[in-house]
């Protein structure tokens, strides 16, 4: 488990992290969510202890990280796949964190082995392609069979492949009980991934909740209503409380109705209906509301 | 002992420290190679026989030593060592002491090499080591190289830019401490208390040849063991800075 209370990064005048408070719980992936420059790298350092908070602390199953003895055993951390120096092999690389910790040296054959790197295992690790230097990251990671695992933007720049994989791997360590948290800005990767989200924008606490309650609350059930005969249902819809907005092409976007709703009122008046679908709201739009204020470089989009 | 363990496979995985000791051994026992060749059989002294490895090997020596360093700050696994081992102290402690004593190792073979060959190319010179003061201009070279490995990763750590911290301390190795002496009077008196001055100091051999050496013509207020005792103590004061900052410092 991870406990974050009152965590605070203050860089001069610019505050990163700001009085920023949540837990992250074991058995299931946990999404740490928020636009580029949210503050979520320098949170996970501080997790880490790579970095001092200005105010506040963290704690890691009742510890601080530069509290814990051989903390690999404890934790397994991704925060960047370039942490290796390019002339030094992957099995190397591997050793030498392997005996920081008193693990097993067969522990590094292990990790090689479940990450898919055995073949290029003896190969410096600066001509690996960024997938493979992800699936080494992750051995590091794995190394000393924690209990605490933090990614931080595992999928950026991965084929979809790799995305799968890491993902479908993400979702397995959970499923193991183990802490899983993974930072992101790609929210349909969240979507898919995480269970449950911490939502961040400039640094401050947006929400924690599960994945669905994020998107139930922040987007209202919208129906997509095509129909050729829409001046007709359009009032009638209205007439009934609901809110109609015109889309694309002769369609309604009706909201606060559900769609069988709409489907009775359209055939006890005789309408035809050439669609009628559900349109559940997405994780991005959820987002844009909610971090809509928070983003800290703006872009005038459309003007 | 882990620590040192991980050090030294961290060390001997990549290819620098091999290449700067190659380097250091080709300058330091080539220079002495080029001196003995071009010197008459039977004129070579033992005080000449050490020119290449008190300077030119000895900034080789420090470049690697810094770069031990600078390296993983570069590539970040400085970050990888730190979640490893929070105790950034040990950590950095123990990278000092394996990198000093390679350094020191070096140090011994490149100035017995130096003396080898110039016995080869000078047979009839008299180079033998006999006195407590041959032995210390001859072997007190590791101890050099150790302690001046102190002082590099102390700058290494410290500045964190390979470019930054082999700038400065070939600068301060090469020129810095050369060029004060050109202040007119002062200059002198405050070369008496440079560092590399007195590492310099600590290797001079007494006797004929003592104008030839560096450190020449300074009134040197320590013996030669206090000039490397004070060469020491700074390289270790530099050190405790170097660990107060890293330990401070975001990683």
């Amino acid at each position: 488990m991870i406990e974050a209370i009152g965590l605070t990064k203050r860089y001069g005048r610019t505050v990163a992290v700001d009085d920023l408070s949540f837990t992250v719980q074991p058995g299931r992936v946990t999404g740490f969510l928020g636009p580029n420059g949210a503050g979520k790298s320098t949170t996970m350092r501080m997790i880490l202890g790579l970095d001092r908070p200005t105010a506040g602390r963290v704690l890691i199953d009742g510890k601080p990280y530069t509290e814990l003895n051989r903390p690999l055993q404890t934790v397994g951390a991704l925060l960047d796949a370039k942490w290796v120096h390019p002339n030094r092999s992957a099995r190397a690389h591997l050793r030498w964190l392997a005996k920081s910790n008193n693990l097993p040296g067969n522990r590094v054959d292990q990790v090689l082995e479940a990450v898919g790197l055995t073949q290029v295992a003896g190969k410096n690790a600066g001509g690996f392609s960024l997938g493979m230097s992800q699936r080494l990251g992750i051995a590091a990671a794995l190394l000393g069979d924690p209990k605490v695992l933090l990614f931080d933007e595992p999928v950026n720049g991965l084929d979809p492949e790799g995305i799968l994989w890491i993902r479908t791997f993400m979702q397995n360590l959970a499923a193991e009980g183990r802490t899983v948290l993974v930072s992101s800005h790609l929210l349909s990767e969240m979507a898919v991934t995480a269970s449950e989200l911490i939502v961040i924008g400039r640094g401050k606490l947006i929400t924690q909740s599960s994945t669905q309650e994020f998107i139930d609350s922040a987007t209202g059930n919208t129906v997509l209503v095509r129909s050729p005969q829409l001046f007709k249902l359009g009032p009638l819809l209205v007439d009934k409380g609901f809110t109609v907005r015109d889309g694309a092409d002769g369609s309604f976007s009706v909201s606060g109705a559900t769609s069988d709703q709409i489907g009775d009122i359209a055939a006890a008046n005789g309408v035809v209906l050439h669609e009628l679908s559900p349109q559940r709201g997405s994780l991005e739009e959820a987002f844009m509301q909610l971090t809509g204020d928070a983003v800290e470089y703006h872009a005038e989009i459309g003007k | 002992m882990t620590l040192l363990a991980v050090e030294r496979i961290k060390l001997f995985s990549t290819r620098s420290p091999y290449w700067c000791s190659a380097l250091a051994l080709v300058l330091g026992v080539g220079l002495t190679a080029i001196i003995a060749a071009s010197t008459d059989n039977g004129q070579l002294t033992l005080g000449v026989t050490q020119f290449g490895s008190s300077q030119l090997a000895l900034s080789v020596v420090l470049v690697m030593a810094a770069l031990a360093v600078t390296t993983e700050y570069r590539f970040s696994t400085i970050r990888a060592t730190f979640l490893a081992v929070p105790n950034r102290t040990s950590a950095l402690l123990a990278k000092t002491v394996v990198v000093a004593f390679i350094a020191g190792v070096l140090g011994e073979i490149i100035a017995f090499g130096s003396v080898g060959i110039a016995k080869v190319l000078s047979p009839a010179s008299d180079l033998a080591i006999n006195t407590s003061g041959e032995w210390r201009h001859v072997a007190g070279v590791g101890l050099l190289y150790g302690i001046g490995a102190i002082l590099a990763i102390a700058v290494g750590i410290l500045v964190r830019q390979t470019a930054g911290a082999v700038a400065i301390l070939l600068v301060w190795n090469m020129l810095l401490e050369q060029l004060i002496g050109i202040i007119p009077k002062a200059g002198v008196k405050i070369q008496a208390w440079l560092p590399f001055m007195n590492a310099n100091h600590f290797l001079q051999l007494g006797g004929d040849n003592a104008a030839e050496q560096a450190g020449a013509g300074i009134d040197f207020k320590l013996s030669q063991w206090g000039s490397l005792g004070y060469f020491a103590g700074v390289a270790v004061a530099l050190l405790v800075v170097a660990l107060i900052v890293a330990k401070r410092r975001d990683a």
